[in-house]
């Protein structure tokens, strides 16, 4: 058998044999990555989906900080019980500003993609500091401490820069003004009208109630809005994708 | 006694492979017939998947596959499905008058069946999953029948479907009480939360109780009413029934003057639809304090 006989030069070869089975592990790779890149239905246009504000930036990564995605999902699947629960099922545009993505794998609590709005922000901060207080039956730790942990955003700049370098579209407006607009969406009193033209839909209150910028503050900043961008009564997914 | 394991050294009747490393033979054992045809099997399989539903890439989109099958689609008609089986009393519940629910039992019976699956759903994480509310944390009981913003049927249906100081929702309830910090010196404020709390039983300093009434028929009055049963039209709460929404503590109260509270109740329009809405407030109603 010719073909066997020809096999046996890859077993005697250590470094050929590594060369041809990472060529055969690549064609997998190929297959099942790279159409993403160009197939029209991975990544639909969806009106409203914007960058991170500097403070709902800064939220996230206490989010991934604090491991919530361990507990939490972000990926409401399109089945009827979920979106029944959650809301309209995740589209793949929502997420595509996310470095790394939330998406998750497990949910021991309950699915976070639409949890913007959906409660107030001093039911958040209520339920930060105390879960069991307002869902008895929770098995989630406390996050008191964050309220008390004081941030300034001195390094905001560069967090939005790098998320620039792996893609995400800030402006040089936005840079510039990062600094600025990470303080002034915590202070409805300040003024925002560059921050709301800047990121549409951004929500400036004073989430935390209390004077300062805490990580309680980007935290709720950033559960405020997920999944609030998209506008579903006029937008409508095409369902062959 | 054990049974030795049998060592042979007797050459057993395989054909080997010709491998030869060393003088070590490797044995020519194929692998069961009914295996090696099993893989086969799924390979085909696989070839057939690959053709009935979405697999390969091509230049602009995937093949659909003969079965046309997509999850955004199935899920679709699933709701839709669903939404079918209920279209009919659900048109119904959400025409009539909201009144006329109570009046009738197949509605009612929907109605508060339904109203209670969407209230473990959405209400249940602030209101608790009972509808007690939280206790003097601001998340109000909804078995009693003290109500903040009104308590029959039309007055909960708008709460619900608008909400209360929420920023989303135009129609939302909206009042705030002034913090009083920023008002009345602290002795003033510490008079008339006296005076609040003798309204519905003691007081914590007896002797201040009489100063704080001035103060209260000059600041408080025009929403609390000079009895202090409040005003529900714009959410101004009964002082004088002894339920608190974020206690009723010397010290909470004080806290409450001083500082204001400002409960927000999210807006369910866009979250839920109209015969949702009306069926959560059936269920709140029929709890024991609808008016």
């Amino acid at each position: 058998m010719a073909i066997l006989d020809k096999h046996a030069v890859l077993e005697k070869n250590v470094t050929l044999l590594a060369i041809f089975a990472f060529l055969v592990v690549t064609v997998g790779g190929i297959v099942q990555i790279a159409p993403l890149f160009w197939l029209e239905n991975t990544i639909e246009d969806v009106e409203g989906v914007r960058p991170y504000s500097p403070l709902e930036l800064a939220g996230r990564d206490i989010y991934i900080r604090e491991g919530c995605y361990v507990c939490h999902s972000q990926m409401i699947r399109p089945m009827r019980d979920e979106v029944e629960r959650y809301g309209h099922y995740s589209l793949a545009a929502e997420s595509k500003y996310d470095h790394p993505f939330q998406w998750g794998s497990k949910r021991t609590g309950p699915d976070l993609a639409r949890v913007g709005g959906r409660y107030s922000d001093s039911w958040h901060v209520d339920h930060l500091r105390d879960p069991q207080s307002v869902v008895p039956e929770s098995v989630m730790p406390k996050y008191g401490f964050l309220e008390n942990r004081l941030i300034d955003g001195e390094y905001i700049q560069d967090l939005l820069e790098t998320h620039r370098m792996i893609g995400v579209p800030y402006t040089d407006d936005m840079i510039a003004n990062a600094r600025a607009d990470f303080a002034v969406q915590a202070d409805p009193d300040g003024d925002w009208d560059g921050l709301v033209e800047r990121y549409p839909g951004a929500q400036v209150r004073n989430f935390d109630a209390q004077p300062g910028i805490s990580e309680t503050d980007a935290l709720i900043a950033y559960l405020q809005m997920l999944g609030t961008l998209v506008d579903f009564s006029t937008f409508t997914p095409d369902a062959s994708r | 006694m054990a049974k030795q394991p049998q060592k042979s050294t007797k050459k057993p009747d395989v054909d080997t492979t010709g491998h030869s490393w060393d003088g070590i033979e490797e044995f020519n054992n194929p692998l069961p017939r009914w295996w090696l045809w099993t893989f086969y099997a799924t390979i085909f399989w696989a070839v057939l998947y690959t053709i009935a539903y979405p697999a390969w890439p091509g230049i602009k989109a995937a093949t659909p596959g003969l079965l046309g099958w997509s999850t955004r689609a199935n899920v679709q008609t699933e709701i839709e499905a669903a939404e079918a089986a209920n279209a009919q009393i659900n048109t119904q519940l959400a025409s009539v008058e909201l009144t006329a629910i109570a009046d009738d039992p197949e509605l009612r019976g929907y109605a508060t069946s339904a109203g209670a699956a969407v209230f473990r759903t959405w209400c249940a994480q602030c209101h608790g999953s009972g509808a007690a509310g939280v206790a003097a944390s601001g998340y109000p009981n909804l078995l009693d029948d003290d109500w903040l913003w009104g308590g029959d049927i039309e007055a909960i249906h708008t709460t619900i479907a608008h909400g209360i100081r929420n920023e989303e929702d135009p129609d939302a309830r909206w009042s705030q009480m002034p913090a009083f910090g920023d008002i009345l010196a602290s002795e003033e404020i510490d008079q008339v939360v006296n005076y609040v709390m003798s309204l519905s039983g003691t007081p914590q300093d007896a002797s201040l109780v009489e100063a704080g009434a001035t103060v209260y028929a000059d600041n408080c009055a025009s929403c609390h009413m000079d009895d202090g049963t409040g005003d529900r039209a714009q959410g101004a709460p009964n002082l004088t029934d002894a339920i608190w929404l974020y206690g009723g503590s010397h010290e909470t109260l004080m806290q409450t003057v001083t500082y204001s509270r400002f409960g927000v109740m999210p807006s369910w329009t866009n979250r839920l639809s109209e015969a949702e809405i009306r069926a959560v407030a059936t269920y709140v109603h029929q709890l024991g304090g609808g008016e």
